[in-house]
């Protein structure tokens, strides 16, 4: 595999976790939502496929990632919508308390030395005829079949946020939650489901590090993706197909030290480390145009 | 000293971090400016103090360990500076800003101790260990229990006093309760009032990452910090933002995390349940505060006077 592929093939693996949680948190984000919790749901969603991918193969895995992920989500939904609690408060809580728990169980059910265990893994299942394009063949379609279904997943949840009826109730929720109350939207009832789907996916996020990539788990093994995924939510400019675009270009970026470590230049590795992060700020001050989140995201108008 | 004194002061010891980045967690929220930064901010400043305790031990003498104290608390400042800056002119959220710098922060101390700062064999990512002078004096012989512990207790009162009795902590609070009523009405320069705060809220934390230098670790490594910058969050909002009550909080994190450890030592039960506890007691504080909707946001409503 050249350098090149080698680039190609790493940003397609850094981008499939990122971009499945970013997905998810745009749906959220788009009902107002800013989960802060993502980060939660992702290491609890990696622990759910550790333990259920060692019960069924990885499709059970990823399956109980995403159930597992919704769940400590739904915690999250429990204090935004229905306690109208703070949501950054919330999340940040959420997130704490989701990498104590995952340790622990970890500790408890594996052994306080948390020997590494490896599950059997998701193998590259590659697409005939498209996995043969010269140069982006293989990086797009030689990889496990999940990032197949995010190939899929994305038109998906374009189509349907700005296509369908209950996607427009969502968006208008998004920019004004009494309007869309007021058009006969039910307000907690969608941003609970959008809580659980950002929730779902950012758990099968998780799931993708365990089943695909790692093999195994190991606490604290989400790693910042949860809150690298809602900085790609605003770069993407709360659009899934921006959001991919987003994700790939972080994924790029951070994949640059394969390319580069190749070419032998002589640059602390530390720096590409940081770089994406780096990137992201940048990004953000809004380099590509403003950036002009929902109406409501973060705040509570008393309804 | 007891074994249960020492256990005390080790407690006392783990409290000390967590009070000064939960001093700057709530001091950064009274304003309305979510800091969720500490964490980098602290590493940064614990960056900075060491590499001005290293580099001044041999010919500053007793004044090394006052610079390097302030080096870090600037090093933090301006560490918080960029988020502030990115949010006063571009509007980038903070919440994602200064995580975002906490990354940068990490990879930053360790390109620092296997690189400028690596000590000189060039064997062990760290800093060499530092001179007697940089090093805080003790308050207890034969603990670990270091004058950092004073320094925090003191800013805590300090800050007590600020928020309390000074315009500019009336101001403080103003902004953080209602940023549009005090702009029309208390006539605050809203912007510039939350840039300074986020600045002072660094300054803090990078202070604790300089205390832990020069009070605890006496060298830089990586995971200095098992992230107290987070553990911060939780220290500031149980104590409902109040500076004595993060002394409370603080003292309390440092003797459940230090339990912790020896429950997990003695009795193999995991330590990673104390951040369960804290954030179950964050998730706690929310229903609590929900139950007597006696709250905006998360600051109690003033009496009106």
């Amino acid at each position: 595999m050249s350098a090149i592929e080698a680039f190609l093939e790493g940003t397609i693996r850094t981008a499939t976790p990122l971009a499945l949680a970013a997905l998810g948190e745009t749906v959220t984000e788009r009902a107002g939502i800013i989960n802060i919790g993502l980060e939660g749901a992702i290491i609890v969603g990696a622990f759910g496929a550790f333990v259920s991918t060692g019960v069924g193969g990885v499709w059970l895995g990823l399956a109980g990632a995403g159930a597992s992920g919704a769940l400590i989500s739904a915690v999250f939904a429990f204090f935004v919508v229905r306690l109208r609690a703070d949501q950054i408060i919330s999340g940040t809580a959420i997130s704490l308390f989701s990498l104590g728990l995952t340790a622990t169980l970890y500790r408890q059910m594996y052994g306080a030395t948390g020997a590494a265990l490896s599950i059997p893994t998701m193998i590259a299942a590659s697409v005939p005829v498209l996995s043969s394009i010269p140069l982006i063949g293989r990086a797009l379609f030689d990889q496990p079949p999940i990032t197949y279904l995010l190939y899929l997943l994305a038109p998906s949840i374009w189509w349907w946020m700005y296509r369908t009826h209950s996607g427009l109730a969502l968006r208008a929720i998004g920019e004004d939650p009494r309007a869309a109350a007021a058009a006969g939207v039910g307000v907690p009832r969608t941003q609970l489901l959008a809580v659980l789907f950002g929730g779902c996916l950012g758990g099968i996020a998780g799931g993708v590090l365990v089943v695909a990539q790692s093999g195994s788990f190991a606490e604290g093994m989400s790693a910042g993706r949860g809150f690298i995924a809602i900085a790609v939510v605003v770069l993407g400019r709360w659009h899934p197909l921006g959001v991919i675009a987003a994700a790939l270009t972080f994924a790029a970026v951070s994949a640059l030290q394969y390319l580069f470590q190749a070419m032998g230049w002589a640059i602390p590795y530390q720096a590409f480390l940081a770089l994406p992060y780096v990137l992201t700020l940048l990004g953000l001050t809004g380099i590509t145009g403003r950036a002009v989140p929902p109406g409501s995201l973060g705040k509570w108008p008393t309804m | 000293m007891t074994a249960e004194g020492a256990l005390v002061a080790d407690a006392l010891v783990r409290a000390v971090p967590l009070i000064l980045t939960g001093l700057a967690v709530g001091l950064s929220f009274r304003a309305g400016v979510f800091n969720l930064g500490a964490e980098g901010q602290l590493l940064v400043g614990a960056a900075a103090s060491a590499a001005v305790s290293i580099r001044l031990s041999t010919f500053a003498g007793f004044l090394v360990l006052p610079i390097a104290l302030i080096a870090g608390a600037a090093a933090g400042a301006f560490w918080a500076a960029i988020a502030a800056e990115l949010k006063r002119r571009f509007h980038v959220l903070e919440i994602i800003s200064t995580i975002m710098l906490n990354f940068i922060a990490i990879h930053l101390v360790s390109f620092l101790v296997r690189g400028p700062l690596q000590e000189p064999t060039h064997i062990y990512p760290q800093t060499v260990t530092l001179a007697h002078p940089a090093r805080l004096p003790l308050i207890i012989a034969n603990t670990r229990l270091h004058a950092g512990f004073i320094i925090a207790i003191a800013l805590a009162f300090s800050l007590a006093w600020i928020i309390r009795r000074t315009e500019v902590g009336f101001r403080i609070r103003a902004i953080g309760a209602s940023p549009m009523a005090a702009e029309s009405a208390a006539m605050i320069d809203v912007n510039r009032l939350s840039w300074v705060v986020f600045c002072y809220s660094g300054a803090i934390a990078g202070l604790a990452g300089a205390i832990e230098v020069n009070g605890v670790t006496f060298a830089l490594y990586e995971n200095i910090s098992p992230g107290y910058g987070y553990t911060a969050i939780a220290v500031a909002l149980i104590a409902g933002l109040n500076p004595l009550g993060i002394v409370a909080s603080g003292i309390f994190f440092g003797v459940l995390e230090t339990s912790a450890s020896a429950f997990q030592r003695d009795f193999a039960i995991p330590s990673s349940i104390a951040g369960m506890i804290e954030a179950s007691l964050i998730l706690a504080s929310l229903v609590f505060a929900a139950a007597q909707k006696r709250y905006t946001l998360f600051v109690r409503r003033e009496k009106p006077a």
